[in-house]
């Protein structure tokens, strides 16, 4: 794991002279084809971004691109969001940068390899920690943060995947599974504190993470993914499935008897 | 990275052998969806990219964009094929020059959605707005504005060059212009372009204010050339299919963008999918001719003035996604060539007569004049005269001997075929058409080649696959 480096960039967000009121966004894992997506869409509503991730040079092309399409400000962190230790100066440096914090929108996470994990603990251990230990860590202070103010709003990328443990990606799978349990709490605790808390369940989505799995060309598209999501926020929704119809699909096999579903290929 | 693999069956099969069960498509096709050859894809999502996705890779490989391109010109049969479209980011837009810099796999669609709501369209635009920014220098597109506005590399001021020996090149007129000039219409072949500058055009509205005026022959059409020529967008369509006193009939549609401010709102989502293939005898001589015979008679009176949108003016054919499943699963072929204007009247009229006779045309023809800007590529294909395009149904034994006459009248009349569009040249005609092409082939990456390239550099002098 390396050390994380905090380089703060961008204009500060006072400068700009607009009277209009943007909302303010925090984007862990900034680099992901449905944060990058969906981050497009906020800089062309003239939003402004603090964006986390572990590449400089992919960073500094998503930072680029959203600050030409309109972004009232973007700021940026080079950091590996797996090291648990640096989270809390690098979130209080992310909202100092923002001044304040609508949204935290946690696009963070890895597929890993299933084949390798079911036979490598290690590799299994690091899927868990990226998926669920470390959201977990993040979640933990921005939680704690938006409680005090009765404000603000937590979308969190889970997956469908998470709904039920299958053998083509059970370790991915159980990850999600923990994240999903956890908003859940989540929400049960602070919700009435007036701070939304957003599962987002996407299908499979046409993105890097995704290009070099079978069938990947007929996933989601992920730019219709990333509109969905924008719109759950702005609706305040609890629970989002996306593409919609992996509601109903997942209904289905979550209610398939373990007598019949430990014999089938999913 | 990782590697998406495609179906790795070559399916160079002549069009004789196409009569077989359909066999599952290969992953990339051409726009003409001829030939079809068997490749993996490798998606460039990040600059970085290139060249390590090729580490340890013994492949050529050949850097594509949204395939419409009609021919070989963007595959590369058991090659690598380096998809651009995840490269689409942009870096930075000065709206007082209105020049736009991103990442070469931005589709002119994206840019469209981008500069349009800020007053500023494209300085060249193919007939498609799905090509990459890549994908028109590597061909160096041109428009219904060559006249005045020359072809697409003109607009560019300059770009990266990535090779696949990592090293990078910026690349403008007065750097490294050598590559500048082979990169643009260089197929794709110098190495891979990661961003490249383009300079937009300013505009008040979405609108084109239009007029279309019906004309019959090459004399008429070349009077309405010379009276249009304040006007900035000119192009015909021409029925290709009648003879006699129809003969090269043609509807001249001439449009300047509007100058009456309007909404400038980005286009909506095209909604029509042509749903399936059509059968091979969907296209034949008398449902083209009627179809001609109903376009040149739509317009209900010889002469019309309109305001229309940019979008059917300059892309009717992206209202219907996947409109080529028209020509069946055969595909299409197109034929297109510039004839200077020394012989460009007797050239024309000649080649309209060879197609009228063969009854093989389709109802996309496009005619229209080249201008004097002279373009930057040295494999450039615009020059001064008229240029003319036709698509071509794949009819097993007629077509290609069809083309191959047709190749060797555009040759007889001093002109040249254009790549991104062939399936058919020989390596003689390119050869004899691209008289630089030698001095090119000194900036080819060696990692990098096509299909297209292999078969008209082919120093045996075989003939492509008939």
């Amino acid at each position: 794991m390396s050390t994380p480096a905090i380089l703060p960039s961008g204009t500060s967000p006072g400068s700009d002279s607009t009277a209009k009121i943007t909302k303010k966004i925090l984007v862990l894992g900034a680099t992901s084809g449905i944060a990058e997506a969906t981050c497009r869409i906020w800089a062309a509503q003239g939003a402004q971004m603090f964006l986390i991730a572990r590449n400089p040079e992919k960073l500094a092309a998503v930072a680029a691109d959203l600050k030409t399409r309109g972004a009232a400000y973007v700021g940026t962190a080079v950091a590996d969001l797996d090291d648990t230790d640096k989270h809390a100066e690098l979130l209080s440096h992310a909202i100092n940068s923002l001044t304040g914090m609508d949204v935290a929108y946690l696009a963070y996470g890895i597929l890993g390899d299933e084949p390798r994990a079911e036979q490598d603990f290690e590799h299994a251990a690091q899927i868990l920690h990226s998926n669920f230990v470390a959201p977990v860590s993040l979640l933990t202070w921005l939680a704690n943060f938006c409680v005090q103010r009765h404000a603000g709003l937590l979308a969190v990328i889970s997956s469908v995947a998470g709904d039920r443990g299958r053998k083509s990606n059970y370790l991915y799978g159980s990850s999600k599974a923990g994240l999903t349990a956890y908003l859940a709490g989540l929400r049960n605790r602070i919700d009435r504190e007036g701070v939304t808390v957003l599962t987002i369940k996407p299908g499979p989505v046409k993105t890097a993470m995704t290009a070099s799995m079978k069938g990947s060309e007929k996933f989601a598209d992920v730019n219709k993914v990333a509109a969905t999501i924008v719109k759950a926020i702005d609706a305040k929704k609890d629970n989002l499935y996306v593409p919609f119809q992996w509601q109903p699909i997942m209904f289905i096999i979550r209610n398939i008897p373990d007598r019949i579903f430990k014999k089938l290929n999913l | 990275m990782s590697l998406s693999t495609a179906e790795p069956e070559a399916l160079n099969t002549p069009p004789e052998a196409a009569r077989e069960p359909d066999r599952a498509p290969p992953a990339f096709q051409s726009w003409g969806r001829y030939p079809k050859y068997g490749a993996k894809v490798v998606p460039l999502n990040w600059q970085g990219d290139f060249p390590a996705v090729l580490a340890g890779s013994q492949d050529s490989a050949l850097p594509v964009g949204l395939g419409r391109s009609y021919g070989d010109v963007c595959l590369l049969k058991d090659g690598t094929l380096l998809q651009t479209t995840g490269m689409n980011r942009l870096i930075d837009f000065d709206p007082q020059t209105g020049i736009l810099t991103a990442e070469s796999g931005i589709s002119l669609a994206q840019i469209l959605d981008f500069a349009v709501p800020r007053g500023f369209f494209l300085p060249v635009t193919p007939g498609t707005k799905y090509v990459t920014l890549g994908g028109a220098i590597a061909n160096d597109i041109h428009g219904k504005n060559h006249e005045v506005a020359g072809s697409f590399g003109n607009h560019v001021p300059c770009f990266e060059l990535v090779r696949s020996d990592g090293s990078r090149r910026l690349c403008s007129r007065t750097e490294n212009p050598d590559w500048y000039a082979a990169t643009i219409g260089g197929m794709g072949l110098t190495g891979l372009i990661t961003w490249a500058q383009l300079r937009l055009r300013p505009i008040v509205s979405r609108g084109i204010d239009y007029e279309g005026i019906q004309f019959h022959g090459i004399d008429e059409f070349l009077d309405l050339k010379q009276k249009y020529q304040h006007v900035e967008y000119t192009v015909s369509w021409v029925d290709c299919v009648s003879t006699g006193k129809n003969f090269a009939r043609g509807i001249f549609m001439a449009g300047d963008h509007s100058k009456v401010p309007g909404e400038l709102k980005p286009s909506p989502e095209p909604k029509l999918v042509f749903p399936f293939d059509a059968p091979a005898f969907t296209l034949n001589r008398l449902s083209v001719s009627a179809f001609n015979t109903v376009f040149f008679h739509k317009q209900g009176n010889a002469h019309v003035k309109a305001v229309h949108d940019y979008e059917p003016f300059f892309y009717p054919l992206d209202a219907v996604l996947r409109w080529n499943r028209l020509y069946g699963k055969r595909g299409l072929v197109q034929f297109q060539y510039a004839i200077p204007w020394e012989h460009a009247k007797e050239g024309t009229i000649a080649i309209l007569r060879e197609i009228a006779k063969s009854g093989l045309a389709s109802f996309l023809a496009v005619l229209k004049a080249f201008g004097d800007i002279p373009s930057l590529g040295m494999m450039s294909f615009p020059q001064a005269g008229i240029m003319f395009a036709l698509d071509f149904p794949i009819k097993p034994g007629i077509t290609f001997p069809l083309l191959q006459r047709l190749g060797d009248m555009t040759l007889d009349y001093g002109g040249r075929l254009y790549p991104a569009k062939d399936a058919a040249m020989t390596a003689a005609q390119f050869q004899t058409f691209y008289p630089e092409w030698q001095r090119f082939a000194r900036f080819r990456d060696p990692m990098l080649t096509s299909s297209f390239w292999e078969r008209v550099t082919d120093s045996t002098g075989a003939k492509p696959t008939l």
